[in-house]
This record gives structure tokens, C-alpha cells and sequence, in this order.
């Protein structure tokens, strides 16, 4: 008898999966697409030279991303270093000692507007109060700019993650007569402490691929450099200086780097998805 | 009322306490004496008071503002509501074990020892005895014996649930709180924490709050029957159970509401 409604909703039923589906085409069609340009041009480049030699000079032969490589991996281990403790003891004094006061809740309103602000205003203002002040570029300020891109990832993913855990645990460990630093710490703390490494993670993945907060503070090198009081080499800045470049070793290098990154931020991004699997 | 307690050494006593939920009364006016080495159970419907009694005894309502209790309730003599109290002091003297099992993120032998490190300064052999001694009291050293360094996560619901007496009693507490500690176990775990209860009393002080009316029956020596946040009945388990003097009582007991 009611054929007719079923039929028409049959059809909307069609019509919504269709769009559905096509929308999910569409994204994995320009995500492969990507990527199949990504890894065909940027194996290209890969060889021993590009693992080996440091950036070319314009017009010259050859080279590679050494220098650009070792840049950003001691920038981003230092502001892994730097931000992980402040982001997450921030993130245990929001969720286990501030709660409701109101230190805790401007730490919160200013922490979701740190993690909106593009990432160029950050630039900026490291470029500001340090680069301008020192008078020139340098690792350290490169270090700065990603640790306040990172921080605020980490003291979110933390705090919820710390939220997450039952309430009744937290009873369980000072109906022991256990110190509340001593609670936070080696239970709370431990009991989240696979969510906790995957948003240390995620912020890695986040910085390592950001070029604009680099762009006003590391700039550039070059020369290999390991002295971060210096102007530091750094492959997000090479990839946008070298892609832009009328040279073809440069944009195949730039191709190379572009690879590089996208590989350490697919390998973190399984690493955490690792880590928060082994919690359940 | 608290007749039967007056010839034994009380470890508790409650005078005249009320409790507060913001302004919500949940206790009103609760008097009674929990008997040293004794089994005291706390029985009644859901949302009677039990558990927040329970919890005023090593003042774990203190975790959550807003939470307040007024009177007096007397450890061995010693006020614990009163100002400047060290809770940290009062809990490790006073375990709890919870309705859910609630066994750290870390091994069995962490798991015991966590709570032992906070007070005892023990070396790795005294460190094990005890281990070994607390896991042996509730009755889960044969389980677990051989393989202490896994993590307390990896154990049954009713071997976990003893793995947190095992670690209360570590610490080697005078009175020990139960809040509902069978409420999420099968049978069987079950007949086993209720060996424990009988066996611990030997050395501690017990309170209990269960849901349950034959556990109250079987397990304990002193029954308080509680409605509404007021203490109806208190008395030794048998006359509660067999001559009750209260109509609600008798009506709680055998299934009549609740």
C-alpha cells in the first residue's frame, strides 16, 4: 500500500549514497593524485647525493639536501624537547589542578587561539622579539616559532587525554593516602600515557611540514650548518625557495624534499596510531 | 540502639553527622560505632547514604567541592572532620576498594608496592615478602606468583578486584572500606572476596556497603540499615536479619521495596 512512499525514499536513498560516494572519490581521486606526482617526481630525486651533499649553488650542478635535512631534525627534536614537558605539565595542571579556576580557563581560551593562529603570525612574532632583536636569523629562533606551534597541540591533546580517564581510578590512588602530585604523575599520567605520546606526535607531524614560521626566523643556509645561533638550513624554506626556481636540479631537489617530509609525517602519523592502539 | 558494640573497642565512631551535597542533605543525623576487628555492613536502597557514609570515613568526599560533613566521626579517638586533618595520613590508614576494580597502569608487584612506597621505606627483599604477604591475603598469590612483572591490567575483573584488596591491605591500614566490592564480579570471584572479608577481619576493622542482602547476611557481624540518608537500624547482623524492630526494616530485608 505504501509502495509509492518507499519507492521515493528508495530514491533519495540513491541519491544521497551517489553524492556521498562521488564526494569521497573526489578526495581520495586529488589525495592519490597527489601523491602519485609527489612520489614519482620526488624518487626521482632520491640518490646518495641527495642524503649526502648539501644545497647547490644557483646555476650549479648536482647537490643535495643534507644541510636542509639535519636542519630541520635538530630544530624539530629541540622544540620536541622544549615543548613536550611544558605542553604536557600544562595539560596536568589544567586537568588535575586548575579544573575550574580562572587561571585555567584563560589558559584554555588562550590555548584554542594559539592553535588557530596561522601559523605565519607566529613567524612574525618570534621574528619580532628575537630575530629583530638579535639581528639575525637563526636555528634557536626556527626552534621557537615551531615550540609555540607545538605547545598548544600537546597541552590540548593532554589534557583530554587526562580527562579520559575514569574518575575512579584517580579515587583508587588517593584512597591509598597518595600526593597529589604523585597521583597525577604516576598514575593519571600513566594511565594516559599512550594518548599523551600520540599528541606529542601529531604535533611533531604538525611543525615538521610548517614553512612560514621558519620562513622570519631560521631563513636559510646554504652551507651545512649544525649551529643553531645560526641562519639554519631547513627543507620546508628550501622546498618553497628551490620549487620556485627556474632550475631543474633545484625544483627536482625541492620534489625530493616535498617527498621527504610527507614520508616522516606519514611515519609519525602510523607511530601514534600504533601507540593508541596498544591502549585498548 | 548501639547496645551490642558497647563491650568492644570501637575503631569508629559517628556522632551526630550530617552530610551535604551542596545543599542537598544526604545524611541526617547519623549515630553509630563501627566495632574494632568486626565486620560492620551498611545496607539499604539505592541513594539511602551508604556509600557516602562509607566515603566520610577516610573523607574522600573531600576530592570534590562543594561536598561537606558536619559532626564529629572519631578514629581511634581522634576527630577526622576536624580542620588540618593530613588526608593523605588519615587514607593510608583507612583503605577503600571500590565498585569496580580499579588496578593501576602498572605491574602486580607496582601495583602493590606503589602504595607500601609511600610510607615504608622497605629493601627489594622486604619489598618482595611483602608483596607476596599482602597478595597472599587475598587469597591471589597462587594465581599471580609467577608472573608479578605483568601488567595489573591483564587479570580477570575478579582477579583485579583482589589485587585491590591485595594492595589496601599492603599497606597495612587499621580499618578497611568496601563499597560495593562485588557489585561487578561473577559468583564465583564473588564467594571468594567473602572468604577474604571472613579471613581479614582477623587483623582489621571492616566496613562494608552492599546491595546484596545475603552477602550482609553471610559476611557480616554488625548490620546498619539506612533509608533516605537516615540510619534506621543498627544492630548485630542476626537480629537484624531474624527480629528486625523497625517495620522498614523488615519490609528492605525481605524484598518488599528497594
Amino acid at each position: 500500500m505504501n509502495t509509492s512512499i518507499y519507492k521515493s525514499r528508495k530514491r533519495k536513498n540513491t541519491i544521497g549514497l551517489f553524492f556521498s560516494v562521488f564526494a569521497m572519490g573526489l578526495g581520495m581521486f586529488v589525495l592519490l593524485w597527489i601523491l602519485f606526482v609527489l612520489l614519482s617526481k620526488g624518487f626521482a630525486a632520491f640518490d646518495l647525493n641527495f642524503f649526502m651533499q648539501s644545497t647547490p649553488a644557483a646555476g650549479s650542478e648536482g647537490g643535495g639536501m643534507a644541510n636542509a635535512i639535519v636542519g630541520s631534525l635538530m630544530m624539530v627534536v629541540s622544540c620536541t624537547l622544549i615543548s613536550t614537558p611544558v605542553g604536557v605539565l600544562a595539560g596536568i595542571f589544567l586537568a588535575e589542578y586548575g579544573d575550574r579556576s580562572k587561571i585555567a580557563g584563560v589558559t584554555r581560551f588562550v590555548t584554542d587561539i594559539m592553535l588557530s593562529a596561522p601559523s605565519i603570525v607566529i613567524g612574525l612574532f618570534v621574528y619580532a622579539i628575537v630575530v629583530a632583536q638579535v639581528k639575525h636569523f637563526s636555528g634557536w629562533a626556527g626552534t621557537i616559532a615551531l615550540s609555540l606551534l607545538a605547545v598548544p597541540v600537546i597541552l590540548k591533546t593532554t589534557e583530554n587525554m587526562l580527562r579520559l580517564v575514569p574518575s575512579t581510578l584517580r579515587e583508587a590512588a588517593y584512597a591509598l593516602g597518595t600526593p597529589k602530585w604523585k597521583v597525577s604523575l604516576s598514575i593519571i599520567l600513566r594511565a594516559a600515557k599512550s594518548g599523551v605520546i600520540t599528541g606529542v606526535l601529531l604535533a611533531v607531524a604538525r611543525v615538521s611540514g610548517e614553512t612560514a614560521p621558519l620562513l622570519f626566523t631560521a631563513l636559510n643556509n646554504q652551507f651545512f650548518s649544525a649551529d643553531m645561533s645560526k641562519p639554519m638550513s631547513n627543507l620546508p624554506v628550501v622546498i618553497y625557495q628551490f620549487a620556485l626556481s627556474p632550475y631543474e636540479n633545484w625544483v627536482n631537489l625541492a620534489w625530493g624534499g616535498a617527498l621527504l617530509i610527507t614520508l616522516t609525517v606519514l611515519g609519525l602519523n602510523i607511530l601514534a596510531r600504533v601507540f593508541f592502539r596498544e591502549k585498548s | 540502639m548501639t547496645q551490642e558494640t558497647t563491650d568492644l573497642k570501637n575503631a569508629i565512631e559517628v556522632k551526630n553527622l550530617d552530610f551535604y551535597y551542596g545543599k542537598f542533605k544526604g545524611l541526617k543525623g547519623i549515630n553509630l560505632n563501627i566495632a574494632e576487628n568486626k565486620v560492620t555492613a551498611f545496607i539499604g536502597p539505592s541513594g539511602c547514604g551508604k556509600s557516602t557514609l562509607l566515603r566520610t570515613f577516610n573523607r574522600m568526599y573531600d576530592l570534590y567541592p562543594g561536598q561537606k560533613a558536619v559532626g564529629e566521626i572519631n578514629l581511634y579517638g581522634e576527630n577526622i572532620l576536624e580542620e588540618g586533618r593530613d588526608l593523605n595520613l588519615l587514607r593510608s590508614k583507612v583503605g577503600m576498594v571500590f565498585q569496580k576494580p580499579t588496578p593501576f597502569p602498572m605491574t602486580i608487584y607496582d601495583n602493590i608496592a606503589f602504595g607500601v612506597k609511600l610510607y615504608e621505606r622497605l629493601n627489594k627483599s622486604e619489598m618482595d615478602e611483602r608483596v607476596e604477604w599482602a597478595l597472599n591475603k587475598a587469597a591471589l598469590w597462587g594465581e599471580v606468583k609467577d608472573k608479578l612483572g605483568q601488567s595489573g591490567l591483564s587479570l580477570s575483573g575478579g582477579q583485579q578486584q583482589r589485587l585491590c584488596i591485595a594492595r589496601g591491605v599492603a599497606v597495612k591500614p587499621s580499618v578497611l572500606l568496601l563499597d560495593e566490592p562485588t557489585s561487578a564480579l561473577d559468583p564465583i570471584s564473588t564467594g571468594k572476596v567473602e572468604e577474604l572479608v571472613n579471613e581479614l577481619k582477623n587483623d582489621y576493622t571492616i566496613a562494608i556497603v552492599t546491595h546484596n542482602m545475603q552477602q550482609a547476611a553471610r559476611v557480616s557481624d554488625f548490620t546498619a540499615f539506612m533509608y533516605l540518608g537516615e540510619l534506621m537500624e543498627f544492630n548485630s547482623t542476626s537480629q537484624i536479619f531474624l527480629k528486625p524492630n523497625r517495620k522498614e526494616t523488615e519490609d528492605y530485608i525481605t524484598g518488599r521495596f528497594g
